[in-house]
């Protein structure tokens, strides 16, 4: 008796754990599982046999095709954009005393808690005042706007723990100020920066409510599944789907990968005299893991 | 060498109303080891940063090697500097941390990698070239912070307290690699320390620093020995200070009568006649006998209410057969620290001497008075010496009473 509970409490753990793994990944196990099904009819709700036919023809469907590049042209070109300005608000926000830093720096993170019906109806009704067409351009003004706060947020948390010193060490050692941002400031972002970059990939590719709003006669991958939805989704939309969630997983893995990297990077300190080698530190949470 | 290395000419730096530096004369000569000594806040590393060009001084100049650096920014200055945090970039090698400065300056290929391992040969991390800083303890990474400064022959070395983060043992060895690595390039270091032992230990010149201004420039010896001020008395060792006034002063010597009552003559370095004054005299430089206290000299038990007697006679106040100064008082706490045993005695006047007796042998020590105990203190006439008062800083608080070897906070 006595044995048993023990055996229980010493797993707990493990157990809750693989058990809220498995409530977050079942949907979409269920998706990669019916990539490979052959339905009957027009809907792929219900297993029937199995088939390599959707992985094999997966780009078979020129409109799912063109929604799908549609969807990673907007990310890739969103992405771009709020990471370049995010990063920038970052330093500014963090590093230079101007009037209006305080509201700026609460601001900045409005957007992330507006519901997204708020901020797609609202950009709409913008567009619309300003008379600008909706499609491509609009899309990308939107994904732009609601991926600049995670930007921000992310790169602000490693900008607020960066030593300034390693600068005034490069200024010292002759560096101009360009040469101290490009060779030690810059490489120093760099995983956090990525960090960011993905998470704003993935909150742009799979954007349904704030694009459905402003996307005029675009076509992006959350759209198409939705407008497909009624008709029955085509397999080949599962079989993207899961290729897409791999890409991801591999992004993933790689930025917290980085994320280590920068973590041991930074757990320099004066005072670690008798361990040398300092151990793995904690895995941080990635900064993706919000997203998608 | 006739220019100085650097000079500093009346530099003011404020950082709005707090003034950190107040007008401050420098001048430190070619290959000389100087140290800016002094607590925290009293405008040491301020000082440090405006040669650096970290920061800009709002008044005066600063000089390098004869020429107004003025708005020169930090990567045109001759100066490298060793950072507190030794700043070594996380994402670079060792090899390349110390190559940094001379990729800076293009400098060929060949001559870096050349350069790069003779000075880390010179401070024995040649081994460890291709590890990364946070594969390294804190003093192999303070030895890299300095290979990769020293690597760029600056014409001034700048050292924000390099040791402050390393154990004490750690430390003391560094020093005298310091000073034997500063002799061997023969470079003009600036080092900025609180520590008062590390200052003793490796300078050529001291300046002591207190509320933006520096109370005394001089050698290790006579800043210890003849301290210029209280603060300089209470910082460098132990505060033993007794408050008087200069009664009489003519060329440079004078007579000076306690509070307690007690006259001598002695320099009095321009301390003018009627002035107030405090007189030092260093605890190891006290000798203490214990007073028979069935000849009522001064025990009441009581410190507080100690007062100083007249000797057995009267006339012969505060002076003892062999013409010695003497005080007498009351053991407050005796502190055995291994080498030596610490005393504290109260005078008339709630006035608190530390006596440091070497602990030579068993015995003797076995005789040392205790708490309570009435005593006399002495001394030989030239180990005592005035100092003013320091200008609006009170001496240190008598609470730091340790030793000389101890006192490295």
């Amino acid at each position: 008796m006595s044995r048993a509970w023990r055996a229980v409490r010493e797993r707990a753990l493990n157990v809750y754990a693989a058990l809220a793994i498995a409530y977050l990944l079942l949907p979409i196990a269920v998706i990669a599982v019916f990539s490979f099904n052959d339905p009957e009819g027009k809907f792929n709700f219900t297993w029937q046999g199995f088939t390599l036919e959707h992985w094999t023809n997966a780009f078979s469907l020129p409109p799912l095709n063109d929604a799908f590049f549609l969807s990673l042209e907007l990310a890739a070109a969103s992405t771009l954009v709020a990471t370049i300005l995010g990063t920038l608000i970052a330093m500014a926000l963090v590093r230079y005393q101007f009037f209006g830093r305080r509201p700026a720096n609460f601001l900045i993170v409005v957007p992330m808690a507006t519901p997204e019906v708020v901020i797609g109806a609202a950009l709409l009704s913008m567009f619309l005042i300003y008379g600008l067409e909706l499609g491509f351009a609009t899309l990308f003004i939107a994904h732009v706007m609601f991926s600049i706060s995670f930007v921000v947020v992310v790169v602000r948390s490693r900008l607020i723990g960066f030593d300034r010193a390693l600068e005034e060490a490069a200024r010292d050692l002759g560096a101009t100020p360009l040469t101290t941002f490009r060779t030690v400031t810059l490489p120093l972002l760099t995983p956090a920066v990525l960090g960011a970059s993905l998470l704003a990939f993935a909150l742009s590719i799979d954007d349904f409510v704030i694009s459905n709003f402003n996307a005029g006669e675009s076509v992006t991958f959350p759209l198409f599944i939705y407008g497909a939805a009624q008709r029955g989704i085509p397999v080949e939309a599962y079989s993207i789907a899961t290729i897409l969630f791999l890409v991801t997983v591999v992004a993933m893995a790689f930025t917290v990968w980085q994320q280590r990297r920068a973590q041991q990077m930074a757990s320099i300190r004066p005072e670690q005299e008798d361990e040398p080698y300092a151990g793995t530190p904690a895995m941080p949470p990635a900064p993706g893991a919000a997203g998608g | 060498m006739t220019e100085p290395s650097v000079r500093l000419e009346a530099v003011t730096k404020a950082f709005g109303d707090l003034v950190a530096v107040r007008e401050l004369d420098l001048d430190i000569p070619q290959g000389e080891f100087f140290t800016l000594l002094g607590p925290s806040g009293c405008g040491k590393t301020t000082t440090l940063r405006l040669v650096a060009g970290f920061e800009q001084p709002t008044g005066g100049r600063v000089l390098i090697e004869g020429s107004d650096v003025a708005g020169m920014p930090p990567h045109r200055r001759p100066t490298n500097t060793v950072f507190q945090s030794y700043a070594l970039f996380p994402h670079l090698n060792v090899r390349e941390n110390v190559a940094y400065g001379l990729r800076r300056k293009k400098v060929g290929g060949d001559e870096i990698k050349r350069r790069v391992e003779a000075e880390l040969e010179r401070v024995g991390m040649a081994a460890d070239i291709n590890r990364r800083p946070n594969q390294l303890s804190g003093g192999m990474q303070q030895r890299v912070a300095l290979a990769r400064a020293l690597v760029n022959l600056p014409k001034v070395l700048l050292l924000d307290e390099p040791l402050g983060a390393l154990d004490l043992k750690l430390r003391k060895g560094l020093q005298l690699e310091l000073k034997r690595i500063q002799r061997e390039v023969g470079i003009t270091f600036v080092y900025v320390t609180h520590d008062q032992e590390e200052a003793l230990t490796m300078s050529d010149r001291i300046a002591v620093m207190n509320q933006g201004r520096v109370e005394q420039i001089d050698a290790p010896a006579q800043v210890y020995e003849r301290p210029a001020t209280t603060f300089v008395a209470g910082f460098i060792g132990v505060s033993n200070l007794m408050p008087g006034q200069v009664t009489r002063a003519s060329s440079g010597r004078g007579q000076v009568r306690l509070d307690s009552g007690v006259e001598f003559e002695t320099a009095t370095d321009g301390i003018g006649s009627g002035e107030r004054c405090h007189a030092v005299v260093r605890p190891e430089k006290l000798e203490i006998t214990p007073v028979d206290s069935s000849q009522g000299a001064s025990a009441t038990g009581d410190p507080s209410s100690a007062r100083i007697r007249p000797g057995p006679t009267g006339s012969e106040a505060g002076r003892a057969q062999d013409g010695r100064p003497t005080i007498d008082g009351v053991v407050e706490a005796s502190v055995y620290l291994g080498t030596a045993t610490q005393i504290v005695v109260v005078l008339p006047g709630d006035v608190r001497m530390t006596v440091l007796v070497p602990n030579a042998d068993e015995a003797e020590r076995a005789r040392l008075p205790g708490g309570g105990a009435p005593v006399r203190l002495s001394w030989a006439p030239e180990h005592i010496h005035v100092v003013r008062e320091s200008a609006g800083a009170p001496a240190p608080d008598a609470g730091d009473r340790a030793p000389v070897a101890e006192t490295s906070k």
